[in-house]
């Protein structure tokens, strides 16, 4: 066993005969080329984005708001400050609901309900963004007018299903003898499942929880006819708020060269928030197992 | 002196499948109870039967009765919470709550149950470790994870954890079978210990750890109890022919 898997990886190539060596570095090129391929498209928005956008991304980006349509200068403070607030409240809603569906699931695959939740939440993975806007939009807007809360209420339903689904599978990664043990003292099962099986499993639901805030971050569709949109920075979640991609769309959308300058540096600052994410929550992953 | 457990006619099914049929068997107080017997003969599942671990199996049904000091363990009105409070648990694994400190683990069963008292927690974790022969150990590093000790002190730890709830009854199913033979060894005196404070059943592979460790052994084969009786007896000069080719060694 030891020996043979030594001979055959071990074996040095230029004893290859030439036939295979020349097949081998023929698929080693293909492989290559396929790999490029697929991270292409990543790399050239990414180029282009720095190209376009890095020079409006200055201290005046970070801290004003947008000059009037065709003027210079001017920043997407109010963009920032809105898309953080409002995914902070999305991921209160995420978080709570999505939790608490997955631990539902997990925990408890014989109740009589885990079938329908099960499917609802898979319906709700489907569900297209702009829908879920116009059911925010019916439920809040239609009553109250446009709001920064509309907004967070619409991304928070579009988080709902991937905190559900990693939650879900990464409780069932804690062993069952553990949930056992914890049964055995004579504790009642949810505090086994809130105090002892929930920590267990804290580093994946904080992954999931940031690959969803990833997902959702990127978001104008739910946001158009909910969050509307704000030229000054507003922090009142009852009044209308601006947000990132909101801002890359108007601006995009823009016919003047200024305009679209700051959209794509908002384009920029988004996916480098959104690829910081990624990175931590695969470090939160790898820091649990 | 009554039995602190006893079964009569219980029958334990998964599905339609039979697994255990008709035990009738007596533990006394302050002892050790050896279940014997080959994979699949029922053991571990007559084991979990008495502190309810069946419920939360699908499919899984138990009848006849267990009484546990007098009172039916499957009684309509018995809380399996509290019941499983009274009997103890150790598994085949190691499995300290990984999250948790050594101190934590221990006193986790008294803690997630809402005791605050720091002084009574300190007081239980000591004298639930030195009972599981581990305090000297770890009385230096009660904050260190627990994950962080070995597999015998993990599985230590383990049985500190169930005695700190001080149930009247401990069931280890194959508590050695994950160990060298060093950690086995001390496991295995420990169990002559823990006879003073309450009373063992252990599910063991190895007839050899039955002989050394238990004051009575049962041997189970396909479902059914075929010999119950005390160690030496049951070994020296079994009553069943299937017995004896089992513990000779013929089978198994």
């Amino acid at each position: 066993m030891m020996r043979a898997a030594a001979v055959t990886s071990a074996r040095p190539a230029a004893r290859l005969s030439p036939v295979r060596r020349v097949k081998n570095l023929l698929m080693g090129a293909l492989i290559l080329l396929a790999t490029l391929l697929v991270v292409a498209p990543l790399i050239l928005i990414f180029v282009y984005l720095l190209r376009e956008g890095l020079g409006a991304l200055n201290l005046d980006f970070f801290t004003r708001t947008p000059a009037p349509e065709g003027e210079a200068g001017g920043g997407l403070l109010n963009a920032i400050a809105g898309s953080l607030e409002m995914l902070a409240m999305a991921s209160v809603i995420g978080v709570l609901v999505g939790v608490a569906g997955g631990i539902f699931l997990a925990e408890y695959p014989r109740h009589p309900l885990m079938p329908t939740v099960r499917m609802l939440s898979d319906v709700l993975a489907g569900i297209p963004a702009i829908v879920m806007g116009l059911v925010a939009y019916s439920l809040i807007v239609l009553r109250f007018g446009f709001s920064g809360l509309a907004g967070a209420l619409a991304l928070g339903f579009l988080m709902i299903p991937i905190v559900v689904r990693t939650t879900e599978e990464v409780l069932k990664l804690v062993p069952l003898s553990v949930r056992e043990a914890g049964l055995s003292l004579g504790l009642p099962q949810w505090v086994v499942i809130l105090n002892i099986v929930l920590p267990a499993a804290a580093g994946g639901i904080v992954t999931g929880v940031m690959l969803a805030l990833a997902r959702v971050a990127g978001e104008a569709a739910p946001l158009l006819f909910t969050a509307f949109g704000n030229s000054s920075v507003n922090l009142d979640p009852t009044r209308p708020m601006s947000a990132l991609p909101l801002e890359i769309y108007r601006g995009a959308t823009s016919a003047y060269d200024e305009n679209q300058r700051l959209a794509k540096a908002g384009a920029l600052l988004l996916i480098t928030l959104i690829f910081l994410t990624s990175l931590l929550a695969r470090r939160a992953s790898r820091v649990k197992r | 002196m009554t039995p602190l457990l006893s079964t009569s006619d219980v029958n334990i099914f998964y599905g339609e499948k039979q697994a255990v049929r008709g035990v009738n068997l007596e533990v006394q107080r302050g002892s050790v109870n050896a279940l014997i017997g080959p994979s699949g003969c029922g053991k571990t599942t007559f084991l979990r039967a008495i502190n309810r671990m069946h419920d939360l199996t699908p499919g899984a049904r138990v009848t006849g009765q267990i009484l546990l000091d007098g009172e039916d363990v499957y009684g309509p009105d018995v809380d399996p919470v509290t019941m499983r409070r009274r009997v103890g648990m150790v598994f085949q694994k190691p499995n300290p709550f990984p999250t948790m400190s050594v101190f934590d683990n221990v006193v986790s069963g008294l803690k997630l149950a809402g005791v605050r008292d720091s002084r009574r927690l300190m007081d239980v974790a000591e004298r639930s470790l030195r009972g599981a022969a581990l305090w000297e150990e770890v009385k230096d590093r009660l904050r260190m994870p627990a994950t962080g000790l070995s597999g015998g002190q993990q599985q230590r730890l383990c049985i500190a954890r169930a005695l700190a709830v001080e149930p009247e009854i401990l069931l280890m199913d194959e508590p050695t079978s994950a160990l060298d033979p060093a950690s086995t060894a001390r496991i295995e005196d420990l169990m002559t210990d823990l006879k003073k404070v309450t009373t063992i059943i252990i599910v063991t592979h190895n007839m050899h750890q039955a002989a050394r460790v238990s004051d009575t052994t049962s041997f189970f084969l396909n479902g059914d109890l075929v010999e119950h009786g005390v160690t030496d007896q049951l070994f020296t000069s079994p009553r069943d022919g299937r017995t004896e080719a089992y513990v000779t060694g013929r089978f198994g």
